[in-house]
């Protein structure tokens, strides 16, 4: 990382002029009228992407883009403002605005920021992608580009792009504390489509990234791997049969199925569902909502992840909360509002899309440990069922639990073996008890490549999830053939 | 607000020129707007907001890039000015890249009454005294609506502008206001939540917040007691909210960039019949003081009415220039876009025209079926058209809504579930950009226990 964000908590005083004493005065109009908690949170993010498309590294973009929010929170109330213009007195009217959830007068507290908040050094970077030259990015694609196309002459065409930001966050608060961060983000993304000659045509997708350095896609050739994968997958699917419909044995193969654990558990474990009793999990620590075999855990502090976080967007240090063990569920995921109302710690888990945004209960990497059984086993022991290795994306409804995530590339099981391909299909659940159904659990976990973006409220994170083989003894899945 | 003006945008496009760009385009949006939430009669947040961004794109000979920054000074802009054009340089000279033929630019430009003439943002006591009166409706219609997500009141204006290099120089503006309810039926052990919402360019034409707030209440009591349904093949009928949804898939396939890339069901297919006989849909950007109206598109090509599909014939596709000439036809006014990105393609109004069915005539004539009212995935493969998402909604036994069903999934292929529209209701509302009426499908695959 260079010489100016070594110290990235100076970054905007130094920009914007916003000292410590000019945070405080800030914070302190906030406060003019009673309330628990104020902060402030500044950003400042610098991001580019390029596309390839029909061989051609044709789309280039970059944005430049920083804002700040001023959060005033009166019991279970929240007052936010946000602009786009970094100066006081933009910060000031924000301040005014945010403080007028509160209603009853207040002697201004004395503050001093200052106290620094402990950090992770998960991503501590030497260069982004973003400081490696253009032309060496815009290479990559069409070596990409090239090594889909070599795989199978049915590729006929291929769509990758990458996108990488990097952002600096500052957060200050009425405790007096501050936090800021360097983070980085890169993913690349490779699409295939396929044709077969006879009409028929079909994709396939892959990708990955995390807050990594350029090289990363470098190391055992990575970006190829991408490739290759994406063009497998539209080539099987080319042969693909119409998928199974009813309820069935389900196994999931490792890494990104894991979002069936994002959908299923994770969103219904978000504080502040629990708090407003609004989740099928509410109300519910210390109950069994899973076989012995699951034990589940968020996690934002594994290094170079995606979902991972040295501080949440609150400024408190991301950590690993176990969400089930052993098929008891016991913790919830807290930002430092619900958490406070919920008599429950933060957990790390505050986060938000931008400055735009006030911050709330979200993921970081969700996964299941790894179990004894091998995933041989475990495919030996379906006599009829679904082998779903690759997805798409997934929705749940928190109210009443059931949940969908759709199977981009998944195969039929018959007497122990995976035999045909069928075509992808939306497979739906109930999240409560979709995990009393887990017989087996594999000892291959993975963590997904680095390709995941939750969507809550109308804002994006970026999160990881993972999974070892799992066999689901009974999940309903959306195919054609009833 | 140091405002940008189309002076300054002059002076930009000069700069690009200096620069080194053989044309360029500046796009320019701002705005401003108050959300107000309650929840159990309480307040629950207030968040105000102002932004403006800067997006400009630039052409290097048929070399481009797209940039933007909030970053509004002067000299940050020649700063941004000489790494974008930097960036143009750097990518691979496209032939199909560069702005619209000058002549396409209009003239004029239509007044579509985006901005209520009345009432601006909409301040926080007022929109706090909507939301709690649409929450108080639905916590009031029943006894079993005892918990809540919450109310919120939205209003908002924003500003356009775009400026090319050709000479194309266009501003208008626009307003929104919108409330939505959330409020939760409880039933013994289990919860559903309803969902509804108002919104209009107009604050007096939205919709009354307490109809709204019962509407929403209605909406989650009727899920009570969902169940699920055995695996079979039936009828179903989409309410005009999920069949939107239809329609705007239909809409995605049909544009360009999809189309070029290889990633549509619907390649090679303009001139075919696509849908059943009686489907016509359109598409229509200048119908006055609609939600997804406007004078003129991403590129300042003016907008226009269209039919997508007309009695079941694919008759266009929806083009920004640069798929309009991979493809060798027209733009058609559709290109869409952010201030950060290059066009892209979107609907403006997209509808489907009302059929001769009452909706109770429509669900009439399923003897067993399901009448779908909620959706959750994103089980649609666009390159085959392979369709397969969640769902819930109410079970028709004998042309009757009978029960709620939920955890089941609807499957099909849309090249054939458009073909299989068996009946259109009458019930055209326009209560967002993308509507129709209650459609049936003649028969898709239901996957339950």
């Amino acid at each position: 990382m260079s010489k100016e964000l070594a110290h990235p908590e100076r970054f905007f005083g130094d920009r914007f002029g916003m000292s410590e004493r000019a945070l405080e005065r800030i914070l302190g109009t906030a406060l003019e009228r009673k309330a628990d908690h104020a902060d402030l949170y500044f950003e400042y993010k610098n991001s580019e992407a390029l596309g390839l498309e029909e061989s051609m590294v044709n789309h280039t973009a970059k944005s430049v883009s920083h804002g700040v929010g001023v959060r005033v929170n009166v019991e279970d109330r929240t007052g936010y403002a946000y602009s786009d213009e970094v100066t006081i007195d933009r910060m000031r009217l924000a301040a005014e605005a945010a403080r007028a959830i509160a209603d009853q007068r207040a002697e201004v507290p004395a503050l001093q920021i200052g106290t620094p908040v402990p950090r992770h050094a998960l991503y501590d970077v030497e260069t982004t992608p973003l400081e490696i030259p253009l032309e060496q990015r815009a290479r990559l694609l069409e070596d990409i580009d090239r090594a889909a196309r070599a795989h199978d002459p049915r590729v006929k065409n291929v769509i990758a792009s990458i996108a990488a930001e990097r952002k600096i966050v500052m957060v200050a608060t009425s405790e007096g504390t501050i936090a800021a961060d360097v983070q980085p983000l890169c993913r690349l993304n490779v699409s295939v489509v396929a044709e077969d000659g006879k009409g028929g045509r079909q994709i396939g997708t892959f990708g990955g990234g995390g807050r990594v350095e350029y090289e990363y896609f470098l190391e055992s050739e990575r970006w190829r791997q991408y490739a290759l994968e994406a063009a497998r997958q539209a080539i099987v699917n080319l042969d693909a049969d119409e998928a199974p419909a009813g309820e069935m044995v389900v196994v999931l193969g490792p890494g990104w199925p894991g979002i069936l654990l994002h959908e299923a558990i994770g969103h219904g474990l978000e504080g502040d569902f629990n708090r407003k009793a609004v989740s099928a999990f509410s109300g519910r620590i210390g109950q069994k909502v899973a076989s012995e075999l699951c034990t589940v855990v968020d996690d934002g502090t594994i290094p170079l992840r995606r979902g991972s976080l040295n501080v949440d967007d609150e400024g408190t240090p991301t950590s690993r909360t176990v969400l089930i063990e052993k098929g008891i569920l016991r913790g919830y995921l807290q930002d430092r509002l619900n958490g406070r109302l919920m008599k429950m710690k933060p957990t790390g888990n505050g986060r938000r899309e931008s400055f735009a945004y006030a911050p709330m209960p979200r993921m970081t990497n969700t996964f299941m440990l790894a179990g004894e059984s091998t995933p041989e086993e475990i495919i030996k022991s379906v006599k009829h069922g679904l082998y779903a290795v690759s997805f798409g994306g997934g929705q749940v409804d928190i109210t009443n639990g059931k949940f969908v995530f759709s199977a981009s590339e998944a195969y039929l099981i018959e007497d122990g073996h995976v035999t045909r391909p069928v075509k992808g299909a939306t497979l739906i659940g109930n999240g409560p008890d979709v995990l009393t159904r887990v017989s087996r659990v594999g000892n291959d976990l993975a963590l997904d490549s680095g390709i995941g973006t939750c969507g809550k409220d109308g804002q994006s994170v970026p999160v990881g999830v993972g999974l070892p083989t799992i066999r689901v003894d009974g999940l309903t899945v959306g195919g054609t053939r009833a | 607000m140091a405002s940008f003006d189309t002076a300054m945008a002059e002076w930009a496009l000069g700069e690009a020129k200096k620069k080194g760009a053989t044309a360029a385009e500046i796009l320019f949006s701002s705005g401003e707007s108050l959300a107000a939430g309650v929840r159990l009669g309480e307040t629950e947040k207030l968040t105000s907001s102002r932004e403006r961004r800067l997006g400009m794109r630039v052409f290097v000979g048929q070399s481009s890039a797209t940039a933007s920054t909030a970053e509004m000074d002067r000299n940050s802009i020649a700063d941004f000015i000489a790494d974008t054009v930097t960036l143009a340089r750097l990518t691979a000279a496209d032939p199909w890249s560069g702005l619209p033929d000058p002549a396409l630019h209009p003239a004029s430009f239509r007044e579509l009454g985006l901005s209520d003439p009345e009432c601006g943002i909409i301040d926080a006591d007022r929109a706090l005294q909507i939301a709690r009166a649409a929450e108080k409706a639905a916590l009031g219609a029943d006894s079993r609506i005892k918990n809540s997500e919450g109310a919120e009141f939205d209003s908002g204006r924003y500003q356009i502008m775009l400026v090319n290099s050709q000479g194309f120089s266009g501003e208008y503006e626009g307003s929104s206001f919108s409330l939505v309810v959330q409020p939760i039926a409880q039933d013994g052990e289990t919860m559903q939540h309803g969902y509804w919402y108002t919104t209009n360019r107009r604050f007096d034409k939205l919709e009354d917040a307490e109809a709204v707030g019962k509407t929403a209440a209605a909406r989650a009591l009727r899920r009570l007691g969902a169940r699920k349904v055995k695996t079979t093949k039936v009828p179903v009928v989409f309410d005009p909210e999920m069949a939107g949804g239809l329609i705007r898939t239909l809409a995605g396939a049909a544009s360009g960039p999809a189309l070029y890339k290889g990633t549509s069901f619907l390649i090679d297919r303009l001139g075919e019949q696509v849908a059943a006989g009686g489907v016509t849909i359109v598409d229509d950007g200048t119908m006055p003081g609609a939600l997804g109206s406007k004078p003129f598109d991403g590129e300042g090509l003016a907008t226009r009415r269209q039919h997508l599909v007309e009695r079941g014939i694919l008759r266009t596709y929806l083009l920004d220039c640069y798929s309009a000439r991979k493809l060798k036809l027209a733009p058609t006014g559709n290109a869409s876009r952010s201030v950060g990105s290059p066009p892209t393609v979107s609907t403006t109004n997209l509808y489907l025209e009302p059929g001769q069915y009452t909706p109770e005539q429509v669900i009439g004539s399923v003897k067993q079926g399901l009448y779908v009212t909620e959706m959750i995935g994103f089980g649609i493969n666009m390159v085959t058209g392979d369709y397969s998402r969640g769902a819930g909604g109410l079970w028709i036994e004998d042309g009757k809504l009978a029960y709620p069903v939920q955890e089941i999934t609807i499957a099909g292929n849309l090249k054939e579930m458009f073909l299989n529209i068996e009946m259109i209701g009458n019930d055209l509302h326009w209560r967002t950009s993308v509507v129709s009426p209650t459609l049936k499908i003649a028969e898709m695959t239901i996957a339950g226990a």
